[in-house]
């Protein structure tokens, strides 16, 4: 073995080297990263996407087990009395705790006080499930400091109660259809980023540095092959439209190049009819060839399809 | 192969983890450039196959991309690490039967990372898509065993220095299992928010620069001088090169980020790091092409040289744009758009695998003592891959162009989409002559084992002349 001692000072250096670099890219931003308060956009979107969107151990295939659900109250579920429309987001029994809620230390100094104080999260737990809400404090330069309340703890909602106030067509499957965006690898063409240069003037506003806390993953997305969709709810709420553009894009676009995603539909339609794709689709080449005036009907998804949830999640997105 | 595993490790001849490491590589990047083909036909004709989820184009480019980069790239440079490293240090390899089990291990690892991304399961993380446990497994599967077996014999070396590829060699592999384990952080500790996304960028840019351009650089600083003769230009110039890539290198994975809401800072200090990634790059590119200096001859007549040195020539554009597209100026202009991608594969396709090209058809050549069976073929294969390769990248450089215009004045998507669509074709067309090329490598490797011209001991396979 021959002698290693002429390369001891070039190990050495080689540690300092690559110890100084990760010191300056992964240390010190850590501080700017753990200083920021979480704004309403980041408190909204942990609490409708729930602990994680990507493969966990709760739902490895992405399928949409365990998710929580975003609703639309327009009646107190405990009364039944009619109420202003307020949204609150539902954790069934069994579902991860949103991240703030499991770590309120990424909320930010004064959001996670409110939180703890105020919202009372720290009562929320995963067994008996939580409903949460975005509330606010007014502060005394006339701004108001948001943070999440958890209704189970200061109102004794439960999850069971709150979904049966809203029922289905005003409960929103929108953290179910962030799985099936990371699956379906939607985020290889969109982005989720508008830039901060132009093209926010088309986009919509380009994300704050607190608009991320708990967030995960952020799947901003790096090559862009069609429309930033950060705040595409805002430009188009239609559910027709998406329903026909997921379907097939080009039924409503003729050029475009986005993959069909007809098979989130599934087996059944929402009669729980069986779909019959072939037949769809040779009318509907038949219909690109000239030879049919109108394109074959796009059946209306079922209510637990992949496609629904999709679409809630798409609509969220203002 | 499989006869190895369990035999003693006197008993293995010598380079046959080398042999099994080549080959494997050679068929990932059969099926890695395939994907990729068939990747680019669904971005030009989006109802090319169509309404099953498996062959939708989310599913399947992340499998394109981790079979080309850990079975293709990283396959060939733990192949030539197994054979280079020893030869430097004028010894053998530490342990055959650990390299052998390292091959099974890697591809076995590998099919089922790719076949989970395939059927969805995937951390939306963009290079580190692998959900963590793949990820541990390739720290400790798959790195871990390399890094073993180039440490162990880089100690027991016969040599006493150590040659230049071997610094990089052991560094690299040593640093890439650093970025692993750090860059999958948010996966093990389920860190969120911003820290996620720059983790995921931290991660992929160290990849590709502390794994993948040092070693490929490695590679032709062991390729030139051998067959070439001529010894390094210049070891200074190497030295150079190794400590740049150490520090400057591994600093700028901000600039992946630049219009993200990151601090400021960060973004200005990763712009200007970023065109400091030109040291080592014209250090490494001058010290190649200086080596070849009285020897220009071979690059028109030897094939390994010839790839070599397109790769290194490929360098210059690659490093040109990687040192200014990061800053501010520019980037806002290209980012997002087919530039990158074309960049990519500049540094990848281009660069990196024409690099490897070389140093496995040395490598088999030279440890199966058989004398490449077709030279026609493999003059076949440089010009499919050039051809292929460089109307892949002008028809993205030009893509890419486009949207960047389309981005900054405001132009409708869909016209920005309707005046992609040439270009999208020509790339499926220039993606498809590369892997007709690589079907035509591995038919030649696959002769070559076996009816290849015996080489005569000590003798190169480059110095005899081609009977076919
Ligand atoms: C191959 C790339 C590609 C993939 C993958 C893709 N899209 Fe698209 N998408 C496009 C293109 C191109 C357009 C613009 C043309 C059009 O309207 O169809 C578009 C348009 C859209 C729009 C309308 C945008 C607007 O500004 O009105 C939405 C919403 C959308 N896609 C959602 C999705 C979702 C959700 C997924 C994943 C299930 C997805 N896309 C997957 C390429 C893609
Ligand atoms: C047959 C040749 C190839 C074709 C047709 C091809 C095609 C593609 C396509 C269509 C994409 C998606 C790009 C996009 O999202 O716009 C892609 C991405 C990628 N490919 Fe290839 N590829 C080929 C060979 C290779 C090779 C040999 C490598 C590496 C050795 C490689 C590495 C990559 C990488 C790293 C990406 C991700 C790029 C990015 O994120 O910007 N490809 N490829």
């Amino acid at each position: 073995m021959v002698n290693f001692r002429e390369y001891k000072i070039g190990a050495r250096f080689f540690g300092i080297a690559l110890g100084g670099s990760m010191c300056i890219t992964l240390f010190l931003p850590s501080f700017d990263f753990r200083n920021v308060n979480a704004t309403e956009v980041a408190l909204d979107k942990q609490l409708w996407a729930g602990w994680e969107s990507g493969f966990n151990l709760d739902d490895p295939w992405l399928r949409g087990d365990h998710r929580p659900l975003r609703v639309t109250l327009k009646v107190d579920p405990k009364t039944g009395q009619p109420m202003e429309a307020t949204t609150a987001y539902v954790y069934p029994a069994g579902t991860r705790m949103p991240n703030g809620v499991d770590h309120p230390d990424i909320l930010g100094a004064m959001v996670q006080q409110l939180s703890l104080d105020k919202g009372r999260i720290s009562e929320a737990n995963e067994s008996q499930g939580a409903v949460f809400l975005l509330s606010s404090e007014p502060q005394g330069d006339g701004t108001k400091q948001f943070y999440i309340e958890d209704a189970s703890a200061t109102k004794g909602w439960t999850p069971d109660a709150v979904l049966k106030a809203a029922g289905d067509e005003n409960t929103y499957h929108a953290a179910y259809g962030k799985a099936i965006f990371v699956r379906e690898g939607c985020w290889w063409c969109h982005t989720l980023l508008p830039e901060e240069t132009q093209d926010w003037q088309v986009f919509g506003a380009p994300p704050m540095l607190g608009d991320f806390n708990g967030e995960s993953p952020t799947a901003f997305g790096s090559d862009r092959k069609a429309p930033d969709i950060l705040h595409v709810g805002s430009r188009n709420s239609s559910r027709e439209w998406m329903m026909m553009h997921f379907f097939n894009p080009r039924l409503v676009q003729p050029y475009s190049i986005m993959p069909r995603f007809d098979y989130l539909w599934g087996k059944v339609d929402a009669k729980g009819q069986t779909i019959d794709y072939d037949k769809w689709r040779s009318e509907y080449n038949e219909y690109v060839e000239g030879q049919r005036v109108t394109p074959p009907e796009v059946p209306m998804y079922a209510s637990n399809s992949d496609a629904r949830a999709l679409i809630d999640f798409v609509l969220s997105l203002k | 192969m499989l006869k190895y595993l369990f035999a003693k490790n006197e008993d293995i001849p010598d380079g046959a983890a080398a042999v099994y490491f080549g080959f494997s590589a050679i068929t990932w990047f059969v099926i890695g450039t395939g994907l990729g083909a068939f990747n680019a036909s669904k971005l030009a004709f989006p109802d090319f196959v169509t309404g099953l989820e498996f062959v939708s184009f989310g599913h399947m480019r992340q499998v394109h991309v981790h079979a080309v980069i850990i079975g293709w790239i990283s396959m060939a440079f733990a192949m030539a690490m197994m054979y280079m490293t020893p030869a430097l240090g004028n010894t053998k390899l530490w342990s055959e039967k650990l390299g052998v089990w390292n091959a099974l291990l890697w591809n076995v690892g590998l099919s089922l990372g790719l076949t989970l991304l395939w059927a969805g399961m995937t951390s939306g993380r963009e290079y580190s898509d692998f959900p963590w446990f793949i990820d541990l497994y390739v720290v400790f599967l798959v790195v871990m065993p390399l890094g073993i077996n180039v440490w162990k014999t880089i100690i027991h070396r016969k040599t006493q220095g150590i040659y230049t590829t071997n610094w990089f060699f052991a560094s690299a592999v040593f640093m890439v299992g650093v970025v692993f384990l750090v860059g999958n952080l948010p996966e093990y500790f389920h860190l969120t928010g911003l820290t996620e996304a720059y983790l995921t960028w931290w991660f992929a840019h160290n990849v590709l620069g502390l794994w993948i351009t040092p070693v490929a650089a490695a590679i032709a600083y062991y390729t030139i001088p051998k067959v070439s003769g001529n010894p390094l230009y210049s070891h200074r110039i190497g030295h150079l090169h190794f400590w740049s890539v150490v520090v400057f290198y591994s600093t700028p994975a901000a600039h992946h980020l630049m219009s993200a809401p990151l601090p400021e800072w960060l973004k200005s200090f990763a712009s200007v790091e970023g065109v400091l990634i030109l040291v080592p790059a014209v250090a490494f590119v001058s010290n190649i092409l200086l080596t070849m200096q009285g020897k220009w001859n071979m690059f028109v007549e030897n094939l390994e040289i010839r790839f070599t040195v397109t790769a290194c020539l490929m360098a210059i554009p690659l490093n040109m744009q990687g040192g200014f597209q990061q800053t501010r100026a520019i980037n806002w202009y290209i980012h997002g758009t087919g530039w990158i991608v074309a960049h990519a594969h500049l540094a990848l396709l281009g660069f990196s695998t024409f690099a490897e090209v070389a140093a496995v058809y040395l490598g088999l050549q030279t440890l199966m003592k058989r004398k490449l069976y077709s030279l026609t073929l493999g003059n076949l294969h440089f010009w499919f891959l050039l051809i292929g390769f460089t109307t892949y990248w002008v028809s993205m450089t030009i893509a890419g162009l486009i949207q960047g215009a389309g981005k900054i004045y405001e132009v409708p998507y869909i016209d920005v989409v309707m005046a992609e669509h040439p270009y999208m074709i020509a790339r499926w067309i220039g993606g498809s002559l590369v892997f007709t090329g690589n079907c035509v490598w591995l038919y030649n490797m696959w002769m070559t084992a076996r009816a290849g011209t015996v080489v005569p001991e000590g003798r190169m396979p480059h110095e005899l002349a081609y009977e076919r």
